[in-house]
């Protein structure tokens, strides 16, 4: 098997990988990388959800020779409990789930929103979470998060 | 003689499992671990049990370590579903933490000498007069839990607590948000291999043969196991996995399977099937008149996908003939009694834990995945066995929640008052669930060697809420009314709990045709409702949501407006919806205004998010949501076919709490779905001018009902 190198929150990494696995595989197998969560395999929900070069991307159906000298980002990646990413801290302030397991692809689209956006307008948000299933009904909760989050790095 | 005041009664569960310690202990480091029976799935339960356990104990809520429940040693709470996790686990907790404080106080006056009424408690310090100290934690030796609680204890009354009744953030939030794993589907026990099962695409098919020589060849496998009609394959990742059983698809050869129904006639297939026949209720007029008129009503509503975002997984692990499992189930023992039935097995030889899911609505494919990867952890050689569902699995073979044809006959008089009133459900039962027959339950029971057959789902008695018949006695002042439930005897499609179980349909009915019939007088619809309720706190919730919406606001073209109330399970919370629309042929609803009152709300944030949740699943439901078959198979197998609300489309959600701290607590999780469902339809209504009574409202019933009405 082929090895593959990639950037993974801001580390090099190399896995020995069959060029056709998807990146959620091997995220979640050889990497332990779990905050990419597994909802449909075909794209279609968003709870696998990575920042490829800054966009966010389904993972499930991401085939690892695409992935070759990428940067991805998970959530792990996004920043922590010492030193939170705004988004962390306002989903935290809003309460912003019921189950959370849709919640790690939302961060992920909401930061990549914010990259080439930093203060979206609600439809935008909206738009940008679109791709994203909630089955819970938490949505206006995480869109008001998002916003949240936009306005604290604008003054910050 | 006058009669002597009842005796004091423990709360339901704690009379079930009466032993303090099971309920609460002291660790080390001022820790403190609860252990409630009931299990988080997504709604925030968690949190409200660790608030109203700090306020009796006088502790800080981070001090609270709040245990999973596990059959090894939790009380045992039934099943987390009802909305009543906090009437039966929050009282038993605050009964409990109440009778423990008392306890701690005893020890501590007769350790510092000082009278028990002269100590306090704070963040678990006991204090008196004179700077006297001690603590829980000092005094935990001398202070024995394993003891049964005694009726009587007195909790705090409401003024004086100061967590419950307030917002607080959500213990479980932090991991979620910082990606610490905390899912099932997360959980990396060591030496954790995986495993998958095949099922049949064609619905009710058998496995006739099964060629396992390309699985066999796949690289990474671990076992395969074949009994009747289940056969599945454990590998040492999901990779290998995966492939095993495509392999395995590949080459297995299945039985003609059992026909689905017309899935655009369910109305005539849910009453042409043989039925069994229940009297709900009856109230006979005291006098008898001839109704003018009479009007008939048809409501139906669809199956419904539980549509969860992670499909079902489970973990287990063999050492010898006792099997560990990891499970989100909503009911550890009530599994762990099917897996006993199942294995054949002592339940002492099973121990059943609980870890969280994603978002649970009701009984989903959670139990039949446990059973799956107990079966499957038979080839792993005493590894722990991993099994996740596909998307495709999680959509067909788990349970739905039932389709049902409601008919409301209501007789007016000569002004259109309402003198008579016949509510008939048909529908397949409304739970199906583990751990409550001599029969399980669990889908891979039906397909072993030696099957038991399919359980026929049921419905739970009225006393419990009624399961098809939820919902379905009115709460308004109707001097006569028949309601009678036809509970199918076949089941083409598999049915169990859904959220509300039949109070969706119910209250969509009802509320509809009393919206209707409020039109027909030239009312408003909401004076007309408050005219027919006699509960104040029903009057009030209403009210409250008009007040809130500015009921009723100046005609717009376009816009629409409509009301939907109901009380859950008619003893449940109380919540009144305001739908605001906008309608061409197609819907979109802008706004949903919300009034709820569950009494004590013990974490008001916890409750909005619910209703929110509530009011937007339940949006989904009606605007977009059927699952869809074909005379074989069920064909709605993928989030494109069988498409939920996204962001765009979900709208505003505004609630109030009528907050009552003087009136015991009920659960929130399924009282918008009613309501909402019926405001909905209503304001289609009033926009368009069409009445909408098969969900869901999509554009074609929209466009078929202006035809009609043109």
């Amino acid at each position: 098997m082929p090895t593959i190198r990639f950037q993974l929150n801001g580390a090099t990494v190399a896995v020995d990988a069959d060029p056709d696995q998807t990146l959620l595989d091997v995220l979640r197998g050889q990497l332990g990388t779990t905050s990419p969560h597994f909802g449909c395999g075909a794209g279609e929900c968003g709870a696998c959800y990575v920042m490829v070069d800054n966009r966010a991307m389904a993972s499930c159906d991401m085939p690892m020779w695409s992935v070759a000298d990428k940067e991805i980002v998970t959530l792990e990646g996004l920043g922590t409990a010492e030193q939170p990413h705004p988004l962390q801290r306002a989903f935290i302030a809003e309460q912003a789930m019921q189950c959370g397991y849709c919640v790690s692809g939302i961060l992920i689209s909401a930061a990549a929103l914010l990259k080439r956006n930093p203060s979206p307008s609600e439809a935008e948000v909206r738009a940008a979470l679109d791709r994203n299933l909630c089955r819970c009904g938490s949505h206006n909760r995480m869109v008001r998060a998002v916003l949240r989050a936009a306005s604290e790095i604008a003054t910050s | 003689m006058s009669a002597s005041p009842p005796a004091p009664k423990l709360p339901l569960s704690l009379a079930a499992n009466p032993r303090l310690s099971s309920w609460v202990k002291f660790t080390g480091e001022g820790r403190v671990a609860i252990s409630p029976g009931k299990v988080e799935i997504g709604q925030g339960i968690v949190t409200a049990l660790a608030q109203i356990a700090a306020d009796e104990l006088d502790i800080e809520i981070g001090r609270i370590d709040m245990i999973r429940a596990s059959t090894a040693a939790s009380p045992n709470e039934g099943v987390t579903s009802g909305s009543l996790s906090i009437q039966q686990s929050g009282r038993a907790l605050r009964h409990v933490c109440s009778e423990v404080r008392q306890r701690f106080l005893a020890a501590a006056s007769e350790r510092l000498g000082v009278d028990a009424a002269l100590l306090g408690v704070e963040d678990g310090t006991i204090s008196g007069p004179g700077n006297i100290r001690t603590s829980y934690w000092e005094l935990a030796g001398d202070v024995s839990l394993d003891r049964d609680a005694t009726a009587g204890a007195s909790a705090k009354t409401a003024a004086k607590r100061a967590v419950a009744g307030h917002a607080i953030q959500r213990v479980d939030i932090p991991d979620k948000v910082f990606a610490r794993p905390r899912f099932i589907h997360d959980c990396a026990l060591p030496g954790l291999v995986h495993g998958r099962v095949l099922r049949p695409d064609i619905s009710g098919a058998r496995l006739i043969a099964l060629d396992e020589a390309a699985a066999r060849g796949v690289s990474g496998l671990i076992g395969i196991v074949r009994d009747g009609s289940f056969a599945g394959v454990v590998a040492d990742s999901e990779v290998a996995a995966e492939a095993a059983l495509k392999a395995l698809r590949k080459d297995a050869t299945w039985s003609a399977g059992e026909p689905l129904p017309d899935e655009d006639d369910l109305a005539d297939f849910l009453r042409s099937q043989p039925v069994e026949t229940t009297v709900i209720d009856t109230r006979v007029a005291a006098a008898t008149e001839q109704a003018a008129r009479t009007l008939r009503r048809q409501y139906t509503r669809p199956y419904i996908a539980h549509a969860s975002i992670a499909p079902s997984c489970a973990m287990a692990r063999w050492d010898g003939d006792r099997v560990h499992v990891w499970t989100h189930s909503q009911g550890v023992y009530l599994l762990r009694a099917d897996l006993a039935i199942v294995l054949k097995l002592p339940t002492e030889n099973i121990v059943v834990e609980h870890m969280e899911g994603a978002g649970c609505y009701g009984h989903n494919a959670a139990d039949d995945v446990a059973l799956d990867a107990v079966l499957l952890a038979k080839a792993a050689d005493g590894r722990p066995v991993r099994v996740q569902w596909s998307r495709h699995d999680e959509m067909s073979h788990a349970p739905f929640g039932a389709a049902m044809a409601i008919e409301i006959e209501a007789d007016l008089d000569a002004d259109n008052e309402i003198i008579g009133w016949r509510h008939a459900i048909w529908s397949n039962g409304h739970a199906a669930r583990p751990g409550r027959a001599a029969q399980p339950a669990l889908l891979a029971a039906s397909e072993i060697a030696n099957p038991y057959p399919r359980m026929i789902s049921t419905n739970p008695p009225a006393a419990n809420g009624g399961g098809g018949d939820r919902n379905s006695v009115p709460l308004y002042d109707f001097p006569a009314w028949t309601i009678t439930s036809h509970r199918l005897l076949t089941m083409p499609v598999r049915t169990s709990a859904l959220r509300t179980l039949g109070a969706q349909g119910n209250v969509f009915a009802i509320e509809s045709l009393v919206d209707e019939i409020a039109a027909l007088r030239g009312e408003d619809p909401i004076a007309f409702r408050l005219q027919h309720l006699r509960d104040e706190r029903a009057r009030e919730v209403i009210r409250a949501a008009a007040r809130r919406a500015a009921w009723k606001p100046e005609r717009r073209s376009g816009i629409g407006y409509g009301v939907g109330f109901a009380r859950y399970k008619n003893t449940g919370a109380y919540c009144a919806g305001i739908a605001e629309i906008e309608g061409t042929d197609e819907i979109r609803v802008r706004r949903l205004t919300l009034a709820v009152d569950v009494g004590e709300a013990i974490n008001p944030d916890g409750v909005i998010n619910q209703i929110e949740g509530g009011a937007i699943q339940a949006t989904s439901w009606v605007l977009k949501e059927r699952v869809r078959f074909d005379p074989l198979r069920i064909t709605s197998t993928s989030w494109t076919d069988y498409p939920i609300l996204t962001f765009s489309e979900v709208p505003m959600v505004d609630v109030e709490i009528i907050q009552r701290p003087e009136i015991e607590p009920v659960g929130a999780g399924e009282a918008a779905h009613g309501p909402v469902t019926a405001a909905i339809a209503n304001a289609v209504h009033d926009c368009l001018g069409v009445r909408i009574r098969d969900l869901p409202i999509t554009r074609d019933k929209i466009i078929a009902a202006m035809e009609l009405a043109s």
